[in-house]
């Protein structure tokens, strides 16, 4: 009994693992989640102190009345105290409550301002358009000049100290967007366009997760956000805005013909090659992300072969579709992918 | 090769132009290249051997315009899926193929063509006339091996899975699928009600002919 005990104890030790890394609710790495923390730390205190402070007087009472009274006859001026000092203590109570409520309500809409003026110290610097698909994110960087503009897949890269504002689509179904570490949530809904403001403080890598159920594999619809340096940041954009290099070894040049004139390219677009559908996650520059479809496996050649080979075994319900390739054709579209740096 | 003029560019109902024709278009042509070529004409190139040079220059255009004038759509290709096939009654009536089938519409721009099923540049998908049949089967064979006079051909470009879900969101645009199995939201803008509301049509019982793809 005791040892089950000590079990049920050890369980909130257990999920407090859980907070840290690279999705945590209460992180700090950006500006809007210090924000929305405060608050949060805020609300903890205050209402901390009102729940210990009604514990208290529940207790003190008890422990006055010892359960009942000691002549037992009933206690007429239970209802209406004319103590003069209980009196004092009940508007002051009152009052406290009052003014407990009160503050919060004006803290927390500070915080609102706060937030809605992200952008207004300086215009945002990066702009993004962030579309949800079951059960992928597309995201597309826009700048004043259209030329540079270019589209990747789940995946985003921002700076640190510049405000992002990320435009938010969905294409089916109604998604949310969730970088616990930078900001707090925001909804994808069909036929509207939402938006959210990040403004990331510290370099690193975090996990974004749709926050909305959407399908069969809403769960394994990731998205991976890197926080660079401006620099860093400045020299993946240049990357990315390149076109996909030609294919030179005879192998990938077999999978660059099957990519253009196959299923594949029904669907993909590779810039710079005929490949030009934007229905499907945009592969120009898939070996440099970290993962593939949405954050479901690693990225790399073996993962890439299982995918291609039977997307339905390793993805139930995913709109890519088993092609049927045999062995040779899949050994070379992997080869002309490995290429797409 | 017979003269390309004699049959087309001057109507039989004037002979007379047709016999006097040699000689009026020879003075004029003759006239205008003199006063073009400024230096007098090389000795060889004057008067008939130059009139015989733009001849045989002009017949290189002849098949230029060339054509088949009584123009019949080409013959129907044999592409053809098998009657029977198990797939037509796993994909018809089915609520999720009819919806996927409706995505692919729209992502593999089917629209472009067909529009939204009322037609357009090709023919309409959600009326009763079929050209090449309308059973799945049918329907699977246009998609899949494309049809003439301008129905792409898909094999290879989309799944087979994906084509019968194709076919039976098409014949779910006419037929009259299960109304459990319908979407109940279309996917594109729409100002009609979506077909799960829409009062059933009866078919018409005087048409005695019967839908084009029973009789294939």
């Amino acid at each position: 009994m005791r040892r089950r005990g000590a079990s049920l104890m050890l369980l909130p030790l257990l999920a407090l693992a859980g907070c840290g890394g690279i999705q945590t609710i209460g992180g700090r790495e950006g500006r809007e989640a210090a924000l929305i923390d405060d608050l949060f730390t805020l609300f903890c205190i205050v209402t901390g102190l009102f729940f210990a402070a009604v514990m208290a007087f529940l207790f003190a009472a008890y422990w006055r009345r010892g359960g009942h009274r000691a002549d037992r006859m009933p206690d007429e001026g239970a209802t209406a105290p004319r103590d003069r000092g209980l009196r004092i203590a009940l508007f002051a109570w009152t009052a406290a409550v009052i003014g407990g409520l009160m503050g919060l309500a004006v803290a927390s809409f500070l915080t609102d301002r706060s937030l809605a003026y992200s952008t207004a110290a300086g215009r945002p610097v990066v702009s993004i358009e962030l579309i949800g698909n079951q059960w992928w994110w597309e995201a597309r960087y826009h700048f004043p000049d259209p030329s540079q503009n270019f589209r990747t897949a789940n995946e985003i890269h921002l700076p640190t100290g510049s405000a992002a504002m990320i435009t938010l689509k969905a294409n089916d179904v109604i998604h949310s967007f969730w970088v616990p570490n930078l900001a707090g949530k925001q909804d994808l809904i069909p036929g509207r366009v939402t938006d959210i403001v990040l403004t990331p403080t510290k370099v690193g890598r975090y996990r974004a997760q749709c926050a909305e159920y959407c399908g069969l594999q809403h769960a394994h619809m990731a998205l991976d956000v890197t926080v660079d340096t401006p620099a860093d940041y400045a020299r993946w954009l240049a990357a990315q805005t390149r076109p996909a290099a030609a294919p030179t070894t005879p192998q990938a040049i077999a999978g660059y013909r099957f990519f253009m004139t196959r299923q594949c390219s029904a669907c993909h677009a590779v810039a710079g090659t005929p490949a030009g559908a934007g229905v499907g996650p945009d592969l120009t520059h898939l070996m440099s992300r970290r993962t593939i479809a949405a954050g479901t496996l690693p990225n790399g050649t073996g993962p890439l072969h299982a995918w291609i080979a039977d997307p339905q075994g390793v993805k139930p319900g995913a709109n890519m579709p088993y092609i049927g390739l045999d062995a040779d054709e899949l050994h070379n579209v992997v080869a002309y992918l490995e290429t797409l740096k | 090769m017979s003269s390309p003029f004699r049959n087309s560019f001057l109507p039989r109902a004037l002979p007379s132009l047709h016999a006097g024709r040699g000689r009026g278009w020879v003075r004029l042509s003759k006239r205008r290249f003199a006063s073009l070529a400024h230096p007098p004409l090389a000795p060889p190139l004057q008067g008939g051997g130059f009139i015989a040079l733009a001849f045989l220059l002009a017949l290189a255009g002849c098949d230029r315009e060339q054509r088949d004038m009584n123009g019949q759509p080409k013959a129907e290709t044999a592409a053809f899926v098998p009657r029977g096939d198990p797939r037509s009654a796993e994909y018809e009536n089915n609520a999720f193929h009819i919806a996927q089938g409706q995505k692919w519409f729209g992502w593999f721009n089917c629209s472009g063509c067909h529009f939204h099923g009322g037609g357009g540049m090709g023919p309409p998908l959600m009326d009763d006339q079929w050209r090449y049949g309308g059973r799945m089967e049918d329907i699977v064979a246009s998609i899949l091996y494309g049809r003439p006079n301008g129905m792409p051909d898909w094999r290879n470009k989309i799944t087979e899975q994906q084509a019968w879900e194709l076919a039976a969101y098409v014949k779910s645009l006419s037929a009259h699928p299960r109304q459990d199995a319908l979407s109940a939201r279309a996917d594109e803008m729409s100002n009609t009600e979506p077909q799960t509301l829409q009062e059933r049509q009866k078919v018409v019982p005087e048409t005695k002919a019967q839908p084009s793809g029973e009789e294939n």
